[in-house]
């Protein structure tokens, strides 16, 4: 079984990232790592090549950093990897992110493609559908438990209402929770084998996909400004020195709250 | 304006948020309409009236039964090729999320999500969003029609008029591969155990407590202050503790004079369902915690060390 993963290399912290005020796109100029919600979905495909062979590809859209959250998926244990990567793809919104990302998957055939529950710097959690949609293939969200078995994928799924079981034949497509299981951490080995793996890089014209289509041209929607949030009450943030339980009593009890 | 409500129902209701967005449709300038997609749903439908819809669309196929996005995207496709809308707005939930995706991929329609206010200006729609752990309020456009939004969970609240739906059904064809996903089971949430809408004080663990046992520190918390014990999905999902006791988007709604988060990153799918909490305490050894943004009270520490000991004094102070 061919397993593509998809993953995004995101600005490291969410607190710490900025939006540009210039060119209204976040600031991706500081560090960056891979989207923690992205590695139980590389979990996720490791197990199952681990349970019934195969291969495991990522897939990625980002700048050039993005190189070392795609190296840090194949330390894992991925076997080979693409990432789309070209200027003309800068602020590239859902429409033409998608129009990238399915036009990569296309041509590489996998029988399952995997996404993460949310990328932590956009909190859409809304990629793979329309992903599945311009693959014409079937789609499972939420998963929290995943099966593969004669050709069927099965997921199971919390929806506002309780849990929903569904079934899907390959190929499909399935973004995963973060619950599903605990990523592993890549060993020595591991990083140190991640260099040697097939690694491709491809521009957008590579993928068949013209200027208009791409980056913000080819983006339907657009930033008009920037606010700040409204202001609450202060926030008092105290570290731990071992007087934290006492201090925290103190604070409940000059608020009546103990 | 030409707008379009997406409206979910369950179990022969439409649901709360979607007629929230409905009312809030119906503030801005231009004609609303809603859509139901379902099998038997045309009484259902006829409700949305009430609530600022002129006119109800409704297809009443046993292929869209079942809550699966794919055929609702196949809906929506179609009855955009016979009538003319140039928005289209959802309440945000595990299905919608995945129909409003689908058909922004579908009619390459740009589409803005999580947001939490929308208003006219010179004419334009512009969305509100709060964005980066809400620590930044964007404003978002859209550069070509149609707009597609999806509105976070909780919004705004439904406003009841006088008003009448007409309902018109329109007819569906499906693509092969929407319909290949099926749903075997549906379970739904055993309403037993505990009550946390109500309780005062709410103690509430995550995943940082490193183990289902561990969630007795927190249970002991709780009892020393009184309170009740709540959950993160990560560890619903996980099987760590029960569903009834989740808060966020798909879990509770809650509003406690006290809230002490353990262990808790502070996603926005739990935000939502804590925020209007009086006080919020956090513990979490992570300084750049997204939960640390909206707390009243931050402790950076191991809750490890941390909660045993406030326990202990909580109780003390009590003897
Ligand atoms: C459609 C949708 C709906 C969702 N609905 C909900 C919902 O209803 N409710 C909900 O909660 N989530 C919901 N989520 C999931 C949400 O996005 C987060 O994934 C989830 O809330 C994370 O749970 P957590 O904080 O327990 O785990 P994590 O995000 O893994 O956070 C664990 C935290 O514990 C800290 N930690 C670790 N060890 C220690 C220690 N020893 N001492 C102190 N701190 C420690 C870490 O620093 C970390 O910040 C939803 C997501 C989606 C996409
Ligand atoms: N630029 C990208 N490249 C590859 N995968 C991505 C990218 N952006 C998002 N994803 C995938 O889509 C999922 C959902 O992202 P989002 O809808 O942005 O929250 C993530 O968890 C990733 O698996």
């Amino acid at each position: 079984m061919k397993i593509a993963v998809c993953v995004k290399h995101v600005p490291e912290g969410t607190t710490h990232a900025r939006i540009d005020p210039q060119t209204k796109r976040l600031d991706r100029s500081g560090e960056g790592a891979i989207n923690a919600f992205d590695t139980h979905a590389v979990e996720e495909a490791l197990k199952l090549k681990e349970a019934d062979g195969g291969e495991v590809l990522i897939v990625s859209m980002g700048p050039q950093s993005a190189q070392d959250s795609v190296r840090k998926a194949l330390a894992m244990g991925a076997d080979s990897a693409l990432l789309i990567s070209d200027e003309g793809a800068a602020g590239s919104d859902l429409v033409a992110t998608t129009t990238a990302l399915a036009a990569a998957l296309e041509g590489e055939e996998a029988d399952l493609v995997l996404f993460g529950q949310q990328s932590s710097d956009s909190d859409g959690a809304v990629l793979w559908a329309a992903v599945a949609d311009r693959l014409r293939r079937p789609v499972i969200s939420q998963v929290a438990e995943l099966a593969v078995s004669g050709g069927k994928v099965t997921g199971k799924r919390q929806t506002e209402f309780g849990y929903d079981t569904i079934e899907a034949p390959l190929p499909a497509v399935v973004a995963v929770s973060d619950a599903i299981n605990e990523p592993r951490y890549p060993s020595l080995k591991g990083i140190m084998g991640a260099r040697s793996k097939p690694q491709r890089t491809v521009s957008l014209s590579e993928l068949g996909i013209d200027s208009g289509a791409a980056g913000e041209g080819g983006s339907k929607t657009v930033v008009q400004g920037l606010n700040d949030p409204p202001p609450r009450g202060d926030t008092v943030k105290i570290e731990d020195d071992g007087s934290a339980a006492e201090k925290i009593v103190d604070y409940l009890a000059e608020r009546k709250l103990v | 304006m030409a707008t379009l409500v997406f409206l979910e129902h369950h179990q022969g209701e439409l649901l709360k948020p979607s007629l929230g967005v409905l009312s809030k449709a119906a503030e801005l300038d231009g004609d609303v309409a809603g859509v139901v997609l379902g099998s038997g749903v045309k009484e259902v439908a006829s409700g949305a009236g009430a609530y600022g819809a002129g006119k109800v669309y409704v297809a009443d196929r046993t292929e869209l039964e079942r809550p699966l996005p794919q055929p609702r995207v196949d809906a929506l496709a179609k009855l955009f090729q016979e009538q003319d809308f140039d928005t289209v707005l959802f309440a945000a939930s595990v299905l919608s999320a995945d129909v409003a995706a689908g058909l922004s991929a579908r009619l390459g329609a740009g589409l803005n999500w999580d947001l939490t206010d929308l208003v006219q200006e010179n004419g334009n729609l512009v969305g509100k969003r709060p964005a980066l752990g809400d620590s930044v309020y964007v404003d978002v456009g859209w550069s070509a029609e149609p707009r597609l939004a999806l509105i976070r969970a909780g919004t705004f609240e439904p406003k009841q008029t006088d008003g009448e739906a007409e309902v018109e059904e329109f007819d569906v064809e499906f693509e092969d591969f929407s319909l290949q996903a099926t749903m075997v089971e549906q379970a739904h949430a055993e309403s037993e155990g505990p009550s946390i809408e109500d309780a005062d004080v709410i103690v509430a663990g995550g995943r940082g407590l490193g183990s289902p046992d561990n969630f007795k520190l927190v249970e002991e918390l709780a009892q020393a202050l009184g309170g009740a014990v709540a959950a993160t999905r990560a560890v619903v999902d996980a099987g760590w503790y029960p569903y009834a006791t989740q808060v966020g988007q798909t879990g509770k709604t809650v509003s406690p004079k006290l809230y002490v988060a353990c262990g808790i990153s502070g996603a926005i799918q739990h935000k939502v369902g804590m925020q209007s909490a009086g006080t919020i305490v956090a513990i979490n050894k992570d300084p750049n915690a997204p939960i640390f943004e909206f707390c009243d009270l931050g402790v950076v520490g191991d809750l490890h060390e941390i909660v045993p000991k406030l326990t202990e004094l909580v109780r003390s102070r009590k003897r």
